[in-house]
Order: C-alpha cells, then structure tokens, then sequence
C-alpha cells in the first residue's frame, strides 16, 4: 500500500504495523465488514417485510391462512435458531435446484435423491458448473440472506402481529363507527399506530440481528470471521513478508469491540426514534411528552 | 453451493446396526466417546440419527445445567453489585453485564478459545481451558451471569416501595432485611425473565462446537451430529427435525422444572395474582 513497505523486515514496528495492516489479505477483512453491512441492510427491510406478511396471514380471518401464518411464527419456538440457519440454507438451495430441475430437464427420468445423494441435470445445477466464481460467492450470499430473512422474518411476524393487537379497541370501533371497511381500518388506522407497539420488540430484534451476522461464517460465507481467523493464524516467514506468531485472539478482540460499539450506537440511535415515535400516540410515553411541553 | 457436503460412499462400513436396539446400545454414549470409534457412514438409518443425535443432547444440558447453575451465583452478585452505591463495585458490574450482553455470544467463544490457547501457552497446566468441556462452559457461564444479572437488576428496581418500608416498620435491617424481603422479591419478580434465559442459554449451548472448541475424536452435542448426517446423507429433512423434537421435549422440561419452582416463589400470594410464566421467544444472543 506504502511506498516504504517493500522490505517490511527492515521496518520499525510502527510502519510494520501499518504495512501490515494494509496487505491485500486485510482488504478482504475490510471488505468482509461491508458484506456484514450489506447483509444487515436487505435483511433487515425483507424480513420485515416476511414478518408482516405472515402476520397479515396469521390474522386472516380464513382458517388455513390462519394456521399458515401462526405456523410460520411459531417456528420461532423451542428450537436452537442455529439449526434454522443450518437447516435453511440447504434447503433452499435444494428446493431452487430441484424447482429448476423440474423445469428445465421434464424428462429426467432417474430419481433426485439416490441414497446419499442428491442429483439434478446439468442444467438445474445452481450457479452452474463454469460460472465464474463472483457468481458462486453471490448466489452464496443471496441464499444466505434468504435464510436469515426466513427466520428473522418469523421473529419479526411475532411482534408486529402483537402490535396489531395491541392498537386500542377503541381506536378501532371509532374507525368503524366513521363507517370504514375492514380494508381501510387497517391501513389507515391500525398500521399507522401499530409501529409504536412494536419498536421495542423490533428494536430488540435489530439488535439480535446485528448478535447473529457472525452466524454468515456457518453458512459458509467468507465473512469477517473467516478473515479473523485466517488472518490470525501463525503466519511463517518462508510464506509471507509479514510473520507473525497466534494473534487470533487479538483479531477476536478486535470484532468483540466492533460488535459493542455497533450495539450501543443502535442503542442510542433507537431510542431517539422511539422519543419522536411516541409523539403524540396515545400510551404513556407521549403523554409524558405532551405534559412536558404543556 | 449444491454440492457441499457431499461425501462419498463407503458401502462396506455402512449400516453397523442391524436392529434399532443394536444402534441404541452401540451408541447412545457415543456423544461421550464411548462406543464405536467410527460413526455411521452409508446406510445411515432412521435409528442412527435418533440415537446418535439424542446422545448428543447429553453435551446440550450438561454445558445449560452447569453454566446455569453457577451462573446464578454470579447473577445474583452482579445484580446486587450494579445497584451499589459506590461507582468502584457499580461500574464494573455494568460493564461486565454490557459487555457480555452487547456482544455475540459466538464472537465470545472464539475469543475465549483463542485466550485459552494463549494461556495454555503461557501455563501448560492449565491446558484443560481449551476443551469443550472446560472452556466452552466458562464463556458460556460468564455469559448468562450477564444476560441473569440484567434480568434480577430490573426486578431488584421493581421491588415494591411498600415492601421495603414494612420491613423497615418491622425493624429489619441490613441482612435480615435482604434475605427475608428483597433477595425472595427479586427472584419471584424476575423467575418468568429467568425462564426465559435458561431456555435460550439451552438453545446457545448448540454453539459450542461450531467456534474452535474441538470436538475431540467427534464427540460432539446434538446439532454437530445434526449437521453431520444432514451433510453426509444430503438430506437435511431428516436430521433437522429430530432435532428440533429433542430441543422441543427439553424446553418443556425446563419450563416445567422453572414452572415448579416460580409456584414455590409465589406460594404466599392468592392464587389470582400470581404471575404465569410466559414463554417469550427472544432469540440468539
């Protein structure tokens, strides 16, 4: 990176330091955090977006819906999220390639799983075969933000169908009383109130969120704690200018204190969203507010 | 992807077990590192997964049962301690509680793996930190010390004022007064949270053997079987669910174990107001 960095033996420990720190390899630590960025930012809005669905559904009035939708929020239930993740991740990829199978090969006429294995044409194979590998680490990802979008979406499903509940009767009788349809009460009055119900169960879940992205390196992905520990690792002269005993444990340190000030700064940035959220809603807190202006 | 975890066939070794008893007997303790050296690899029966993930579970409860059971001793410190008046024993407790609590519990266990190693460096003694065993069950400990503490925090500043003043009434003071009137309160107040957090400490334990503790000679818990058949057999339909059964069965066992006691707690109330434990599902830490 440095033009002084050509013969790192030579160097005192402050530019080692910052040679070393600015090797490819580390680019792909920093990188690594973008991706950690990029997936908190499309699973955040999807999985919101699964939550409301499947809270939509969980309050239809039409029974199987109905069950589809409570299904779908209670997997959240008795079982380790990690084995949703593990499980998910194959899952998908096997429902996308046998999907795919099913149309691109009709008169395949041997079956998809033979024992222990699990065969599809050519042509189903996703990415396929040659696929240059920028696609392999995008499908990667994609299949990766998917699976966390399911299960967060099922958390997600959970508090805002509590908060739709939890939006006053009475709110909800005027609306009738005004003589509006089941269709315009929860657009227009139902929705609106419901967010100041549900941010402290979102805010909880963002911050969960944020907990679970080291869970990427399961799922395979070369994410920042895949770089930890590769970069870590006892590095010996014949391979690289910069050797270097065990230092995983400090990279780990180093991503234990990314993670604390990710955390307290949500923290501060949710709580002020909540302040001006409250504003004027009918609970506790913005009637703290309209007395403390009054 | 779509073709991870494909493993080839060892025809000759597989199915080890004729009859589902034979499978039980061989390798219920397999978990453990008794029974057969080699786990199933062709073959692989419906048997095999139910047993070998089920004797998995017994590294499941024996980290939740110890972390749990120590860290409650810690919890109740660190609570007290973040309630001090003075900043010297106040501060460090919040700390402690915010650090463990705003970090991922997966990130704290490759940390402590990789100090333990570096301790293990230093004292070669001590070299028992870096097994799952030891080292997973102290950051699992540290780690629901915190997320408790928090939890009996909040019930200790949730203490009725008029509890606190009849005691006073009554004369109680200093250590008669915290074991009869505050340390009762503040656990009835906080058990339905504290269910809750023995339940997702259960949930975390699945963690351990995927963060660089090893899983010496595989003698792992349940989910690393899980993920050992779901990659061999390339089916994840099948051991995913059994497992998820097991965790169900267990979380019912703890909600009525905590169930039990939180009637004890609340034994003195009339039977309308006590508080029910409800399970709220809070996910990862």
């Amino acid at each position: 990176m440095f033009g002084f960095c050509t013969d790192p033996a030579s160097l005192d420990s402050t530019r080692w330091m910052l040679c070393y720190l600015t090797t490819p390899k580390h680019m792909n630590l920093y990188y690594a955090f973008g991706t950690v960025l990029l997936l908190l930012a499309i699973t955040a809005p999807v999985s919101l977006a699964f939550g409301f669905g499947g809270a939509i559904l969980a309050r239809s009035r039409i029974a199987p819906l109905s069950w589809l939708g409570k299904g779908y929020i209670a997997i959240v239930r008795g079982v380790p999220d990690i084995a949703f993740f593990l499980f998910f991740v194959i899952a998908l990829d096997q429902a996308f390639e046998w999907v795919l199978h099913q149309i691109r090969c009709p008169d395949w006429d041997q079956p998809i799983r033979q024992g222990s294995d699990f065969i599809v044409c050519a042509a189903a194979k996703l990415p396929q075969n040659n696929a240059p590998q920028y696609v392999h680490d995008t499908y990667a990802f994609l299949v990766a933000v998917l699976t966390f979008s399911i299960v967060f979406g099922a958390f997600a499903g959970n508090v805002l169908f509590g908060a739709m509940r939890a939006v006053p009767r009475a709110q909800i009788e005027t609306a009738e009383a005004y003589g509006m349809t089941q269709g315009q009460v929860f657009r227009r009055i139902i929705v609106p109130q419901m967010w100041v119900y549900a941010l402290p169960g979102l805010s909880n879940l963002w911050m969960v969120l944020i907990k679970a992205t080291p869970l990427l390196f399961l799922l395979g992905i070369r994410d920042i704690v895949f770089w930890a520990r590769e970069l870590g690792a006892t590095q010996t002269p014949r391979f690289t200018a910069f050797p270097h005993g065990d230092w995983r444990m400090w990279y780990f340190l180093f991503l234990l204190v990314f993670y604390l000030a990710f955390t307290r700064v949500s923290e501060v940035v949710l709580e002020r969203i909540m302040r001006r959220l409250s504003h004027g809603q009918a609970t506790a807190a913005g009637e703290a507010q309209r007395r403390a202006a009054a | 992807m779509g073709n991870f975890g494909r493993q080839p066939n060892f025809g000759k070794f597989g199915g080890r077990h004729m009859t589902c008893a034979g499978a039980l007997s061989a390798d219920w303790l397999r978990s453990i590192g008794i029974g057969a050296r080699q786990l199933p690899t062709s073959n692989i029966t419906l048997c095999d997964q139910f047993v070998l993930i089920g004797s998995g579970l017994i590294w499941n409860v024996y980290f939740a049962v110890i972390a749990l059971s120590a860290g409650f001793f810690l919890a109740m410190a660190l609570a007290l301690g973040k309630d001090a008046a003075s900043p010297w024993l106040r501060k460090p407790c919040a700390w402690f509680i915010f650090i463990f609590r705003g970090s991922p519990l997966f990130i704290q266990f490759f940390f402590g793996y990789f100090l333990f190693i570096n301790i293990r460096g230093a004292f070669p003694g001590l070299g028992v930190l870096t097994s799952a065993g030891v080292g997973a069950t102290i950051v699992l400990f540290l780690n629901t010390s915190a997320y408790s503490g928090e939890i009996f925090h909040g019930a200790l500043r949730s203490i009725p004022k008029g509890d606190l003043e009849a005691a006073d009434a009554f004369g109680l003071s200093g250590w008669g007064r915290f074991r009869r009137i505050i340390w009762p309160t503040m656990l009835r107040l906080g058990w339905p949270a504290y269910t809750n957090e023995a339940i997702f400490l259960f949930h975390a334990t699945t963690l351990v053997f995927f963060s660089g503790f090893p899983a010496v000679q595989q003698s792992g818990d349940a989910l690393y079987y899980a993920r050992y058949f779901a990659d061999r057999t390339f089916n994840p339909f099948v051991p995913y669910p059994i497992l998820a059964g097991y965790f169900i069965l267990l979380t019912l066992v703890i909600i009525g174990i905590f169930g039990l006691i939180n009637r004890r707690l609340n034994r003195h109330l009339p039977q309308e107001v006590r508080p029910r434990i409800r399970y709220r599902p809070q996910v990862i830490r």
